[in-house]
C-alpha cells in the first residue's frame, strides 16, 4: 500500500501540483481572478459541453459494438480467434496520427463509403464516434471478456434448469456478475474519450474541441500557462466527479463469483442465434478494424514504382537525416521501455489492487478513485509537471531513460487496478480464511489462493499495460531521449517532413508497431494458456 | 511520511523498475551532460545534422556534443522557457522571428557575439544585442500540385491576391494559425502584405473562396495537399497547400527514381520568411562549449550541411548548398517579413481575431 501511494505522490501529484501552482501563481501572488476569467470565457462552456457528450456517445457506441465482441471472445470457439484477438487490440497502440489517416481512407472522400453510397463523415461527430470505437474495442473486450470467459455456464444452466428464460436467467445470474467488469470497462472507455485528443484534432478538424486540445494549444502553443492551469483543475474536478459516481454504484454490485477455467468455457457456436452473433462481430471487426489496419498496410507497400519492400528497406538506413541511428531501431527501444513500464505498472498496480481487494474504508476508497485519476489528466501536463519537479537531486531524472516507463507506468498501472481488483474482490474471502486457520502467512494465503485466481487477471492486465506502454506518445514524445525514439515517435518525425520516402517509412513503422504488438501479445496469450491445468 | 521515508520509497520504487529490466539498461542516463568535455544542443524535432559534421566539431573543438530534440518548434521553445533556472543544455537552436520576443522576454539566452558573425547576411541580424545568433532561414510559401494546374489548364497562383480569385475557388488548404507554425506564418505574411488593419478583409475574401483549414501541418500537407506522395496515396484534393518553399526540393530527393524536376512548385508571391536563431542558455553548465558550438553552427563546415538535412537556406554568405538541393530549390526574391518586436505586440490578438474570424 505504501508504494504505490509513494509511487503516485511523487510521479503524479507532485508534478501535477508544481505545474498547476506555476500556471496559477505569478511571484508570489496567487491569480485567483484567472479561475473565474478562464471559467467564464465564451470558449470554456462550449468546449467542456463538447467534451461531455461525445464521450457519453463515444462510450455508449463502444460498448453496444463491443460487447457482443466480449461475448464472442470469451464463449465462442473459432478458428483464428487467438490471432483476432490480437489483432483488435493493435489500434490501441496506433500513433493517432497514424490510426486517423487510416481511418479518413475509410470515411473521408474518396474512401468507401463515399464510393458505395456517397456517404462522407470526416470532420463529422460520427468520424470521431466511430474513430473512439476502433480505439476502444479491445477494452471492453479484454475487461469484460476476461472475466465472462472464466464465469461458470453451469450458474446460468441451474438457473435455466430451475424454469427460468434464457433472458431471465442471464439477467439475474451472469449479468450481475459481469457488471463491475463492464462498469470498469465503460469507465476507462469515458476517461479515454473524454480526453481525446489526437483523434479529435484530425478527424473532427479545429472545428471541434475537447479539453484536452485545449490544455495542449495553452500549454505547448500559447504559452498561457495560467489558462492551462485552470483547464487542467476543471477537467480533474469533471473526472473526479465520474470516478466517485462509479465508485459508488460498482461497490454495490461486487461480490463473489465462482472463477472456473476459462479454456472449459467456450465452445463451438450452436444454433442460428449465436453463429448470426459470431457473424455479427466477424464483420464489425473486419469493416470498423481490420479494414482501416489494412489500407496502413497497403500504403506502405506502394512504393512509387508499384508494390514492394523499398520502404521497409529503407527502414534500415540512417540516411534519411531525420535521425541519427536508423529508424529501425526505435522497434528495440520501444520494446526495453514497454518491459520497464509494465514491470512497474504490474508491481505499483498489483500492490495497490492487493491492498484495496482485502480493506474498505474511505481512505481506500479514495486511493482507490485516485489511482484511476492519471487516466484523465492531460499528458503534456504530466510531462511539463515532470520538467520542472524531477530536475535536482535527490531526483534528478530528467535526462534519465527511466522517465519515460514511469510515465508510461502512470497510464498502465491504472489498468492493472481495473483488471485486477474485480476478479481479486470476487475471490471468496472464506477460502483466504480458511487458508489463515491451517497457518498459512499471509503472503502464503496471496501465493497459493489469490495468485492462481488471477494470474489471467494479471496476464491480461501485463498485456494493456504492455500495449500502453508501446503506443503511448503524448508524455514519451516530452522526455524521449532523441537519439533513443520510441516506435510512435520516430512515426510522428518521420511524419513531418514532405517527400515519399519519409512518408512511406512513417507507413511502414506504423505496420512494424502494429506487428510488435500483435506478436507481444499472442506471447501473452500463449503463456497464459500454458498455465490453465493449475486450478 | 517523513521525508527521509518518503525519499527511500522513490528510490526503491525507481529500483524495482530497474531492477525488473535487468540488461535492457544503458549507461548513458544521469549527469553525462553536465561535465565540461561535453556540450548540450537542445533543439526541435526537425533539428538533423550529418553525423560526419557533428564529428568534424567534435574532433576540432575537443566537446563530445549532445544532441536534445524537445518536441516541435512551439513546444520547445516553452519548455526550455520552463526549465530556464536550471537548462536541459548550453545552446539552444531552433526559435525563429514569430516566437523570439517570448524567449527574449523571459531572459532564456546569455549575450554572445559569435566569431565568424561578420560572414553572415545583414537582413537577418535580428538587431538585438547579441542575445541570438541567425542559423537559417526559410519561407512558408503556398505550394501548388503542377500536374492539377496542367491538366486543367489554368495558371498557378502567384501572389496573396491571387488566392482570392474565383479559378482557384475551394482548391486551397492551410493550417490553424493558433497550433500550427507555418499557418501562423501565412497569416504573419498577410498582416505584412494587408497591413494590420487590412488583413482581416483579405482573410474574409479567402474564406468566401473556399479556403479549408486543418489543425496540423501533417494533415494539411500529408492528407489534404493532392501534389505531395502522402497526399496522393491518401486522395487528396486540394492542388493548394501552405507549406515551405523547401518542400519541393523535398519531394523531389526523397522520390526514388528522382524526377528531373519538383512535382510541386512555390507561388513565390505568398512568401514569408522564418528566421531561426540558436543562443547560449543562461545558466549553461558548459558556457565556453556553448559558445564553441555557435561558432561552428555559422561556419561554412555546418552551413553547407544543412540545406539537404533541415530543408532550410543558409545565412553564411559563403555557404553553398548542396547540388542537389539546389537543383530543385525555389529562389524566393522578396519574402514578406516582419520585427520581431511588431510580431510580438499582434500576434495572439491577431490569432484571436483570425480565429473567430475563420474558424467560426
Amino acid at each position: 500500500m505504501v508504494l504505490p501511494v509513494a509511487f503516485f505522490a511523487v510521479f503524479f501529484a507532485y508534478p501535477l501540483v508544481e505545474i498547476v501552482a506555476r500556471g496559477l501563481r505569478d511571484g508570489g501572488a496567487w491569480h485567483a481572478g484567472r479561475i473565474g476569467e478562464v471559467l467564464t470565457g465564451p470558449g470554456t462552456g462550449h468546449v467542456l459541453w463538447f467534451t461531455v457528450w461525445q464521450a457519453l456517445a463515444s462510450t455508449a457506441l463502444t460498448l453496444v459494438l463491443a460487447l457482443p465482441g466480449a461475448y464472442a471472445f470469451a464463449r465462442l470457439d473459432f478458428p483464428g480467434k487467438r490471432l483476432l484477438r490480437a489483432v483488435v487490440t493493435v489500434p490501441f497502440v496506433l500513433p493517432t496520427v497514424v490510426a486517423g489517416s487510416a481511418f479518413l481512407a475509410l470515411l473521408g472522400r474518396g474512401g468507401l463509403l463515399d464510393q458505395l453510397w456517397g456517404v462522407r463523415l470526416d470532420t463529422t461527430v460520427w468520424a470521431i464516434l466511430l474513430a473512439h470505437v476502433f480505439f476502444n474495442y479491445a477494452v471492453v473486450v479484454r475487461t469484460v471478456g476476461g472475466l465472462w470467459g472464466q464465469l461458470d455456464p453451469r450458474q446460468e444452466e441451474a438457473a435455466r434448469v430451475l424454469g427460468a428464460s434464457r433472458a431471465a436467467a442471464w439477467r439475474t445470474v451472469t449479468l450481475p456478475a459481469l457488471a463491475p467488469a463492464v462498469a470498469a470497462a465503460g469507465l476507462i472507455v469515458f476517461l479515454f474519450t473524454f480526453t481525446s485528443f489526437g483523434i479529435v484534432q484530425i478527424l473532427g478538424g479545429p472545428t471541434f474541441s475537447t479539453i484536452e486540445v485545449e490544455i495542449y494549444r495553452q500549454t505547448a502553443e500559447l504559452f498561457d500557462l495560467p489558462a492551462a492551469a485552470v483547464l487542467t483543475l476543471l477537467q480533474l474536478v469533471a473526472v473526479g466527479a465520474i470516478l466517485a459516481v462509479h465508485a459508488v454504484t460498482v461497490r454495490r454490485r461486487e461480490r463473489a463469483l465462482h472463477l472456473v477455467d476459462a479454456a472449459g468455457t467456450a465452445q463451438r457456436p450452436r444454433g442460428a442465434a449465436q453463429w448470426a452473433l459470431l457473424g455479427g462481430v466477424l464483420a464489425t471487426v473486419g469493416l470498423l478494424l481490420l479494414l482501416p489496419l489494412g489500407v496502413l498496410v497497403e500504403r506502405s507497400l506502394h512504393t512509387a514504382g508499384g508494390y514492394g519492400l523499398a520502404y521497409y528497406r529503407a527502414l534500415a538506413s540512417a540516411d534519411s537525416g531525420a535521425f541519427l541511428v536508423p529508424p529501425i531501431d526505435a522497434v528495440a527501444n520501444s520494446l526495453e521501455y514497454a518491459l520497464a513500464a509494465t514491470a512497474i505498472a504490474l508491481v505499483i498496480g498489483g500492490l495497490a489492487a492487493a491492498a484495496l481487494s482485502r480493506r474498505a474504508g474511505a481512505l481506500l476508497r479514495g486511493f482507490d478513485a485516485l489511482l484511476m485519476l492519471p487516466l484523465g489528466v492531460s499528458a503534456v501536463t504530466v510531462g511539463f509537471g515532470f520538467l520542472i519537479t524531477l530536475d535536482r537531486p535527490p531526483l534528478d531524472l530528467r535526462s534519465s531513460w527511466i522517465l519515460v516507463p514511469l510515465a508510461q507506468a502512470l497510464v498502465g498501472a491504472p489498468f492493472v487496478v481495473r483488471t485486477m481488483l474485480p476478479v481479486l474482490r470476487a475471490v471468496d474471502d472464506r477460502l483466504r480464511q480458511a487458508a489463515a486457520v491451517l497457518g498459512a502467512s499471509p503472503l502464503r494465503v496471496w501465493r497459493e489462493v489469490d495468485l492462481p485466481m488471477v494470474r489471467r487477471a494479471l496476464l491480461t492486465a501485463a498485456g494493456f499495460a504492455f500495449a500502453v506502454s508501446l503506443g503511448e506518445f503524448g508524455a514519451t514524445v516530452f522526455i524521449a531521449r532523441p537519439d533513443q525514439p520510441t516506435l510512435p515517435v520516430a512515426v510522428a518525425r518521420l511524419l513531418g517532413r514532405a517527400g515519399d520516402l519519409n512518408y512511406g517509412q512513417a507507413m511502414a513503422l506504423s505496420v512494424v508497431l502494429m506487428v510488435v504488438c500483435a506478436l507481444a501479445l499472442l506471447l501473452l496469450e500463449r503463456v497464459r494458456t500454458d498455465h490453465t491445468g493449475e486450478f | 511520511m517523513s521525508t527521509i521515508k518518503k525519499a527511500a520509497l522513490v528510490a526503491l520504487a525507481t529500483g524495482l523498475g530497474i531492477g525488473a529490466l535487468g540488461a535492457c539498461s544503458d549507461s548513458g542516463s544521469g549527469s553525462s551532460g553536465s561535465d565540461s568535455k561535453t556540450v548540450t544542443l537542445v533543439s526541435h524535432d526537425s533539428f538533423a545534422a550529418s553525423a560526419s559534421v557533428l564529428k568534424a566539431f567534435e574532433k576540432t573543438s575537443g566537446y563530445r556534443v549532445k544532441v536534445l530534440k524537445d518536441g516541435d518548434a512551439g513546444e520547445a521553445v516553452n519548455k526550455a522557457i520552463l526549465t530556464k533556472d536550471n537548462p536541459q543544455g548550453d545552446v539552444f537552436f531552433g526559435v525563429d522571428n514569430t516566437l523570439l520576443s517570448r524567449a527574449l522576454d523571459n531572459h532564456l539566452f546569455e549575450p554572445y557575439q559569435a566569431a565568424g558573425l561578420n560572414q553572415v547576411r545583414p537582413e537577418s541580424l535580428p538587431g538585438h544585442d547579441h542575445a541570438v545568433t541567425p542559423i537559417d532561414t526559410g519561407e512558408i510559401c503556398v505550394n501548388y500540385d503542377k500536374a492539377y494546374f496542367t491538366s486543367h489548364h489554368v495558371k498557378p497562383p502567384a501572389t496573396f491576391a491571387d488566392l482570392t480569385e474565383p479559378a482557384y475557388r475551394n482548391l486551397l488548404v492551410t493550417e490553424n494559425a493558433s497550433t500550427s507554425s507555418p499557418g501562423l506564418g501565412f497569416l504573419l505574411g498577410s498582416a505584412a502584405r494587408y497591413g494590420g488593419k487590412g488583413w482581416p478583409a483579405y482573410w474574409t475574401k479567402l474564406k468566401g473562396n473556399g479556403v479549408k483549414v486543418v489543425d496540423t501541418w501533417e494533415q494539411a500537407y500529408n492528407e489534404e495537399f493532392s501534389g505531395s506522395a502522402g497526399g496522393k496515396k491518401a486522395g487528396g484534393d486540394r492542388p493548394l497547400v501552405v507549406s515551405y518553399a523547401s518542400s519541393p526540393p523535398a519531394e523531389a530527393i526523397y522520390a526514388h527514381p528522382q524526377p528531373r524536376t519538383a512535382p510541386t512548385g512555390v507561388a513565390t508571391g505568398t512568401c514569408f520568411r522564418q528566421i531561426e536563431y540558436a543562443g547560449l542558455l543562461a545558466h549553461a553548465k558548459n558556457p565556453k562549449g556553448g559558445k564553441a558550438l555557435i561558432d561552428f553552427l555559422i561556419s561554412t563546415r555546418f552551413q553547407d550541411d544543412m540545406p539537404l538535412n533541415m530543408f532550410v537556406d543558409p545565412v553564411n554568405e559563403k555557404a553553398q548548398a548542396p547540388a542537389d538541393y539546389r537543383k530543385y530549390a525555389v529562389r524566393v526574391a522578396t519574402p514578406q517579413t516582419m520585427p520581431p518586436d511588431e510580431i510580438a505586440q499582434h500576434r495572439d490578438e491577431w490569432v484571436r481575431t483570425w480565429t473567430s474570424l475563420v474558424l467560426k
